[in-house]
């Protein structure tokens, strides 16, 4: 990420922002592999309660998630945020002609957007009587959402932190803040990849059908 | 080795008031004790409890606990010491203190996190405490909280008992999580110059491997708890199954029970060694300096620590053998829980070999670390019996299981948290333990426990159920049983009291003790090396160690004295043979 030194303002010391980086990146990896770790073991336990008799499922024709246009628009969201994150990225060892910190407000207020149509989907849940307690489908919906939106929340205060940075950066112009910024840039910019990831692998799960349950179960040697 | 260039230049921030020195401390050393104290002291509660349950058993009626009270002390007990206790003592306790010690670093790479982990600890103790006092008084489910029992009107603590102990269990993940980010980075990041992996000290690689089983263990405790949360309060049935409790229907349908044992295991067994590989790797380092004798087969160790790590995630069901499963299942288990016996056994006989022709002090800490190797291998080879689906059924739920837990994984981890306090102490306070009171309490300690948990197999024999709160009138349990339990309780009682004297200890020696100066072993590694002891603050003065070689040189020939320390270059004396690295 320091190859384009040439273009930066001051030469960053690379010690110093070495040890922060590497540290942070592997720390960040190691909570990547710790959330996996969780929502593994979600998925396998919603598979394995989806073959019991009075699961529901969400995404039969006739039940809510047989219309998926307002998570579409989520996905596109989160997808969008995570785009502008790379492109933050890239732009960021070039402070004076690029865009980082447009690109970091467009992907801060995207994730934004991704969380608040999770609520209105929440939202059209309820008010059709889709309540946690009703069903473990429903149950299992707003628990994995909400985990998910949880960690979006939680990447949130890492992109302040980000965004705060990014401007002590552009103000001060010192190397040390240049890197400071860069490097929370690039670790929010891997952790939302990681997010996009799982909600995708969340969406697709939570709207498959039946069918698609009981072979992954029959496959995991966990149903009848 | 960026990192180690950039501390040997970075000013140190030395905290200058009380405050942020010992109470918002980010010093790694200070966070390692507040661990280790506050782990103590909720441990000490546990083992009260326990009296009180032996007290009932032996004794029964001796005491005022009726069966409520008895199921309540039995689950704190058993949740105390295996998370409380004896997961944030290793790895909050040791590991906080000796990682950044052992690989030359000046602190943990994320100290603030790492400050955050021991808070947020401290918190789950307090609502775990607080459990006692809430309308119905804790949670009294067993420390397995298998649903639906746990959360079903009629189990000790099923409204809030049961909630402030799940709530206490995920903040307790949250902060191991904090922890282990910073542990398995600071070993990955953080090392010295020339301190490379294969250089490391045995604890460090127990304490690291523990570390990563924590952080893809603990989640599947994470999962179940909040499921379990969830039915219980806001009534989803995730685990719940149709079921009528006191003759009314219950809204719950379909949950699945099994769900929850399944996961619970998926973290229960990985919790076994999350416990047992620091215990591996501190009692390898005891041995090997205590003996004056490098570690045999040093790179074998740790790919045994590496194997039982793996291993340990897929032998998780044969806790469920009686769970009504598969029985190729059982079978798949079985033979998992029988191959992950060969690296443990490796690690037997690499420390018995170690002490092969070595010339053994009996310290203290050389006593516990015995101690452990003996005890360890009796709680193996009963883990050997029960592994097997047809030994395991008719002695399931029966004292042999409880003998077998409590010798495998209660009082041989303890041993070597007692041996490694009794070697480490000096470095941490600069004063070495009594030695006589030392003595008396490891005699006492070793014999005791053996003459508590062996009688236990013999009853487990009998058929003598676990968990029950009252013996009598049971035809197939003779009255002989009824004496041994009486037994067993006095030996407990005296063995519970016999722990004073290793408190006494630790408040005496630290005014009183004989000054340690900084080496009073006479050990390689990295901790004894330090410019000052205790370590002060950035633990290295002005500039960060360099290694030269493995951490075991002990009884080198060309050595003036016995040991190597590893700052020792390879000029002044020549890196052994059995540095395998060089």
């Amino acid at each position: 990420m320091l190859v384009q030194a040439s273009s930066m303002p001051i030469e960053a010391p690379k010690s110093h922002f070495q040890r922060r980086s590497a540290s942070a990146k592997t720390g960040l990896h190691l909570l990547m592999a710790a959330i996996s770790s969780m929502f593994l073991l979600f998925l396998l336990s919603y598979i394995l309660r989806s073959q019991v008799s009075d699961w529901e499922a969400l995404s039969e024709p006739w039940q809510p998630l047989a219309k998926t246009t307002q998570l579409w628009i989520n996905t596109a969201l989160l997808l969008v945020a995570s785009v502008a994150f790379e492109m933050a990225r890239r732009d960021v060892d070039r402070p004076t002609q690029g865009n980082t910190r447009e690109f970091l407000w467009l992907a801060g207020l995207s994730s934004l957007g991704f969380l608040i149509g999770q609520l209105v989907f929440w939202q059209y849940l309820t008010d059709r009587g889709y309540l946690a307690s009703s069903n473990p489908a429903n149950a299992f919906f707003f628990l994995l959402t909400g985990l998910h939106g949880l960690h979006v929340i939680g990447g949130m205060c890492a992109w302040m932190i980000a965004t705060y940075r990014l401007s002590l950066a552009a103000h001060k112009l010192d190397s040390k803040s240049v890197s400071l910024a860069k490097l929370s840039i690039e670790l929010c910019t891997t952790y939302w990849h990681f997010l996009l990831f799982v909600w995708m692998l969340l969406f697709a799960l939570l709207s498959s059908s039946p069918g698609t349950y009981a072979a992954i179960a029959k496959f995991c040697g966990l149903g009848e | 080795m960026a990192y180690v260039d950039d501390a040997e230049h970075e000013e140190l921030h030395e905290p200058t008031s009380f405050y942020a020195k010992y109470v918002w401390s980010q010093d790694h050393k200070v966070i390692a004790i507040q661990y280790s104290l506050t782990a103590i002291a909720v441990g000490l509660v546990a083992l009260v409890l326990s009296g009180m349950m032996r007290m009932q058993i032996g004794f029964p009626g001796s005491i005022d606990m009726d069966s409520t009270g008895y199921y309540q002390a039995m689950t704190m007990h058993g949740m105390i010491m295996v998370i409380y206790l004896l997961t944030a003592l290793f790895l909050g306790g040791f590991g906080n203190y000796l990682i950044p010690l052992m690989v030359g670093a000046r602190d943990m790479v994320f100290p603030f996190v790492n400050m955050l982990s021991y808070w947020f600890y401290l918190v789950s103790v307090l609502v775990l405490i607080a459990s006692f006092f809430v309308p119905g008084g804790p949670t009294g489910a067993g420390w397995t909280l298998y649903p639906p029992q746990a959360i079903t009107a009629g189990t000790p603590g099923s409204e809030w008992g049961i909630i402030l102990m799940l709530v206490s269990l995920i903040i307790f993940i949250i902060a191991a999580t904090m922890g282990g980010l910073n542990y398995v980075t600071t070993v990955l990041q953080a090392r010295t110059h020339g301190m490379t992996m294969f250089r490391l000290p045995l604890t460090v690689w127990g304490i690291f491997v523990a570390t990563i089983l924590a952080l893809l263990a603990f989640p599947a405790l994470f999962v179940s708890g909040i499921m379990m949360l969830l039915d219980q309060t806001i009534g989803t049935s995730f685990f719940m199954p149709e079921m009528m409790q006191f003759g009314t229907q219950l809204d719950h349908t379909g949950g699945s029970p099994i769900l929850f044992q399944h996961l619970f295991w998926f973290f229960g067994h990985p919790e076994v060694y999350i416990v047992a590989l620091p215990a591996f790797g501190l009692v390898s380092d005891l041995i090997s300096v205590h003996a004056r004798r490098s570690i045999f087969g040093y790179r074998m160790m740790v790919w045994a620590i590496v194997a039982i790590g793996v291993l340990s995630f897929v032998v998780w069901a044969h806790h469920m053998y009686v769970s009504g499963m598969n029985p190729y299942f059982g079978f798949f288990f079985a033979t998992t829980t029988l191959v992950i016996a060969v690296p443990t056994a490796l690690k037997v006989y690499n420390w018995v070999l170690t002490l092969w022709r070595g010339n053994i002090h009996l310290t203290v800490p050389m006593l516990f670390s015995l101690a452990f190797i003996v005890t360890f291998l009796v709680g193996g080879l009963t883990g050997l019996f029960l592994g097997n689906v047809v030994v395991d059924i008719p002695l399931s739920d029966t004292y042999f299981v409880v003998a077998h837990f409590h010798m495998v994984m209660g009082v041989a981890p303890i041993l070597v948290v007692f041996g490694a306090i009794y070697h480490w102490y000096p470095k941490i306070t600069g004063r070495m333990l009594h030695d006589g009171i030392g003595q008396l309490h490891f005699w006492i300690t070793f014999l005791g426990t053996y003459l508590i948990y062996f009688p236990m197999h013999y009853l487990g024999f009998l058929g003598m159920p676990r968990r029950y709160y009252a013996y009598e009138d049971y035809q197939f349990i003779p009255d002989s049983a009824q004496s041994l339990n009486a037994f067993i309780t006095v030996v407990a009682i005296a063995v519970g009291i016999s722990q004073l004297l290793f408190l006494y200890n630790l408040v005496y020696s630290l005014f009183k003790g004989k000054p340690s100066g900084g080496n009073p072993w006479r050990a390689n590694s990295l901790e004894w090396l330090t410019p000052d002891t205790p370590p002060k603050h950035g633990n290295w003065g002005e500039s960060m160690p360099v290694v030269h070689r493995w951490a075991y040189d002990y009884g080198v020939p060309e050595a003036e004295l016995d040991y190597v320390p590893q700052t020792i270059s390879a000029d002044q004396v020549p890196v052994h043979e059995s540095d395998l690295d060089e």
